[in-house]
């Protein structure tokens, strides 16, 4: 579904503070698989997850989707392909406070336009699905952090994405909700979504679910399990 | 296009979610930006409608008034004058004129005391304005009992009080007639205090004004037009006396405002990087923050306006009356015309609501086309 070929990120690139956090990363990631990145604080993770999201683009390399080079796209064109085909769940999960949990998830939507009645539906469909119906009117501030982490897992499904990407998604949560996440992992795979996550917690790369485990180390693919 | 409303209704839903969640700050906000416009609407409305006020009753006056000058004084117009200035071409209408100042101790003001052309009093009555009306607490068919300057007490019926239409010019006057006016100054016969002049032709009225200076050197030729600039530059002046004042509260707001709209707090920041991130284009941004910046700068000018409005023309603008008005001790009480200029008000929205509606633009333009992996790293 994506392939990258020789990928390098740099920050701070042409300063005395240059740092090279991803360096020649040639991978391909297959559809229909729960995919993870494994790797110590620093390996360059979150960085392969972000370029590979359309949140930041490479400083050399390319990224194909469905053989198609998205690297080179002006941003609005990345914006598009991030809405309507990847869905985003956040370490911190970055809810918007103030607002209840049925509008955070709406939120991804408002830019396609379509029908408020049919984004609430789905909204409530996907919180039911989630057993999270009750707490629709919450401010997300008020919820734990399990249920803050199932709303933001609701709004990365509102626009029905192909890939979700999910950036240490259990870091934050205890075992008892990392096993309810896992669970949750267990559904989305099963509805055919390709999911592809970063995470250094035994509970979820030595899981089942998970298909595929790719380690890194000092912004470099290590081996391919 | 139905899309494209769809959209903009979900981005207005968003920003006034926004500013709901802001509460106290854009409150905070929109109370001192309203608080502004309504100080700065107050005062051009209120010098507008002066300046106006005067330009409508000073229409009605001459064209021209001559006075003589003794000394680089005004001085009485002696007889013989008037026959000197009716040789002048031009002239349609000329007309002696008696008016005259007295002190009043009881109330400690100025009266302007004047023989009307038209229409005198009768001999022993006086009509009076709205504001002597009230400081000496008079009435119609009254006596009152004035001592002239030569210490001789004069008694007069009030036959009538002047109304309050007429208040902006009138409110110090007392009219009566010539016998009356002679005697309680002890005017000469045949002098007069200045002439009233008309000249049938507007084009014609510089030229008269040279010509009376010619045939009559001592003579100062005062046009209304004159008058009309001298009302407006006093006015002006004012109206500048007041904006320099606020100049201050305008200065604190461009800081407020410019800390408000080009500081974004680090939570705005990362909202913006978390509506980017699922999928927000940086053109949704701008456009639900060009809303937010437009509902508040909207929201107080209107608020603003709306209460200035009321203030000037049905508070008779009272916060600024003292400064705007001038001084005085029998102060005209008068209900300006509401009046408002297309001009003004555009000149007013320009220098309020463009100023902020842009600098909100530009930081956020700056925040929303960073790249959105901030969000990913917390």
């Amino acid at each position: 579904m994506i392939e990258l070929s020789g990928i390098r990120k740099a920050f701070n690139q042409g300063r005395h503070n240059e740092y090279w956090a991803l360096d020649g990363i040639d991978l391909s990631i297959e559809a229909n698989k729960v995919t993870a990145l494994r790797g110590p604080s620093g390996s360059g993770k979150t960085t392969l997850l972000t370029i590979v999201g359309c949140l930041a683009r490479p400083t050399e390399g390319r990224v194909r989707l469905e053989g198609e080079d998205i690297s080179g796209l002006p941003e609005r064109f990345l914006t598009e392909i991030r809405r309507k085909r990847f869905g985003f769940i956040f370490q911190q999960f970055n809810l918007i406070k103030g607002l209840s949990a049925l509008d955070n998830i709406i939120l991804p939507a408002y830019p396609t336009g379509r029908p408020r009645r049919e984004l609430l539906d789905r909204a409530e469909e996907l919180l039911a699905g989630l057993k999270l119906g009750h707490r629709r009117n919450a401010k997300v501030e008020w919820l734990s952090g399990g249920e803050q982490q199932r709303v933001a897992i609701c709004r990365a499904l509102i626009n029905d994405p192909e890939l979700v990407i999910a950036d240490e998604p259990t870091a934050n949560l205890d075992t008892h909700l990392a096993g309810e996440f896992m669970g949750i992992l267990e559904s989305l795979a099963g509805q055919g979504r390709t999911i592809l996550l970063t995470s250094h917690d035994p509970l979820v790369v030595e899981s089942d679910v998970v298909q595929r485990v790719i380690d890194m180390r000092d912004g470099k693919l290590i081996c391919h399990e | 296009m139905k899309l494209w409303l769809a959209k903009q209704r979900y981005l207005i839903d968003f920003t006034l979610a926004s500013l709901a969640r802001r509460k106290t700050r854009n409150l905070g906000l929109l109370f001192v930006y309203t608080v502004l416009v309504f100080m700065l609407a107050s005062v051009t409305l209120y010098t507008h409608a002066l300046r106006q006020e005067a330009a409508r009753v000073l229409a009605a006056s001459p064209e021209v008034i001559v006075q003589r000058m003794v000394a680089g004084r005004h001085d009485l117009i002696p007889p013989g004058y008037m026959e000197r200035i009716g040789r002048i071409r031009g002239v349609q209408k000329m007309e002696g004129r008696l008016w005259g100042y007295y002190y009043d101790a009881v109330t400690k003001a100025n009266y302007t005391f004047m023989v009307p052309a038209e229409n005198p009093p009768a001999a022993g009555e006086i009509i009076v304005g709205p504001a002597l009306e009230r400081s000496r607490g008079l009435a119609k068919n009254n006596g009152i009992t004035f001592r002239s300057y030569s210490g001789k007490l004069h008694s007069f019926i009030i036959a009538d009080v002047l109304s309050q239409a007429s208040e902006l010019v009138s409110a110090d006057l007392v009219l009566m007639s010539e016998q009356n006016f002679r005697a309680f100054f002890d005017y000469p016969a045949g002098h007069y205090t200045d002439i009233a002049l008309s000249v049938a032709n507007p084009q014609e009225v510089r030229n008269v004004a040279v010509k009376l200076a010619a045939a009559l050197p001592d003579a100062r030729p005062i046009l209304r037009d004159e008058v009309l600039r001298t009302y407006a530059s006093i006015y002006d002046w004012r109206e500048g006396i007041v904006l320099a004042l606020l100049s201050a509260a305008i200065l604190a707001f461009g800081i407020l405002a410019w800390e408000k709209a080009s500081g974004l707090s680090a939570e705005e920041k990362r909202e913006i990087g978390i509506l980017k991130a699922i999928g927000w284009e940086t053109g949704d941004v701008i456009k639900m923050k060009f809303w937010e910046g437009l509902l508040i700068s909207l929201t107080a000018f209107l608020a603003g306006f709306v209460a200035a409005y009321v203030h000037v023309f049905h508070f008779a603008a009272s916060l600024f009356e003292p400064v705007l008005k001038g001084w005085a001790v029998l102060y005209p009480r008068f209900q300006l015309t509401p009046h408002i200029d297309g001009l003004q008000v555009a000149t007013l929205f320009f220098f309020t609501v463009v100023p902020y509606a842009a600098a909100v633009l530009v930081p956020i333009w700056k925040a929303a086309i960073t790249d959105p992996d901030s969000v990913m790293r917390g």
